[in-house]
């Protein structure tokens, strides 16, 4: 925690990602190649849903992300208004757009897989429903820190979004337990451990462990980029 | 029905996504440190 302090300042925090961000992105390159490999070639067919489950390979982490990325919206929008952290402003709009993405790639790829084995792109219960929302609140994370001309008040606006929001992560999550939904249960993270065959877990972890490391590289190079911004805009306005 | 197509268009709804997003990062950070280069304010 007292090193998650000293990376507050963003020069030390821009320091730490000039060393660590090529490591990371070769890890990241690494773990996707072995990861393609298992989830396409190495990975047998479901005995439900046939080749269709390669699908789940790319859509379980992309929404396990998109999840993860809304709460760290929300521990920096507290970290901004609670504590004034001078880089948690910049971290949650470089983090917004890849959450938003994430999310996108989650609820497209779940329609693709939908057509095949439940006959329709979209239903509205309460999983895709609740997946959807959280979408429009990454769209209006990120239009709301870009609504004001003082981008102190874009932040601090965009953080009461993302502390309100967050109430959605637990409605995503038990979605499936508290209504009837055409979506399945949970079968990953659940008491008990997963029920899915290791033939076809270890490929979803390995891409789940790729696609976590692209998070990390993705939020750390746009962050440097928004520290950038900031001295850029402060320049401009010092003339 | 074939799943085969349904397959790929996951897949390439991944690759736009993700990769569109790295470039538009990388392009960006690129520019933004132009930028500063012009207004001699890059850091070493």
């Amino acid at each position: 925690m007292a090193s998650l302090h000293v990376l507050a300042n963003p020069a030390r925090f821009r320091r730490f990602s000039q060393k660590v961000l090529p490591v990371l992105s070769g890890a990241t390159a690494l773990v996707l190649a072995v990861g393609l490999y298992l989830a396409l070639v190495e990975s047998p067919p479901d005995y439900q849903q046939g080749e269709t489950v390669r699908i789940m390979f790319i859509h379980v982490p992309s929404a396990w992300l998109a999840m993860a990325g809304y709460a760290l919206l929300a521990g920096l929008g507290a970290a901004l208004l609670v504590w004034r952290h001078p880089l948690a402003a910049l971290m949650a709009r470089a983090a917004a757009p890849v959450g938003a993405v994430f999310a996108a790639v989650c609820l497209l790829t779940g329609s693709l897989w939908g057509r095949p084995m439940w006959g329709t792109y979209w239903v509205w219960d309460a999983r895709l429903t609740s997946m959807l929302l959280l979408f429009f609140l990454y769209l209006g994370h990120i239009a709301l820190s870009r609504a004001y001309d003082d981008a102190e008040r874009g932040d601090r606006a965009a953080a009461i979004l993302a502390l309100v929001g967050v109430i959605n992560l637990p409605v995503i999550k038990f979605s499936v337990d508290w209504w009837n939904t055409l979506h399945q249960p949970a079968s990953v993270m659940k008491l008990g451990g997963p029920s899915i065959h290791p033939a076809i877990l270890t490929p979803l972890m390995v891409m789940a462990a790729a696609l976590l490391l692209l998070f990390v590289v993705l939020v750390m190079v746009r962050t440097e980029t928004e520290i950038d911004r900031r001295r850029l805009d402060a320049a401009e306005r010092a003339q | 029905m074939s799943h085969t197509p349904f397959i790929i268009g996951a897949y390439v709804v991944a690759l736009l996504g993700f990769g569109g997003l790295l470039v538009a990062s990388l392009l960006a950070r690129r520019r933004i440190k132009r930028e500063l280069g012009h207004r001699g304010l890059e850091r070493r």
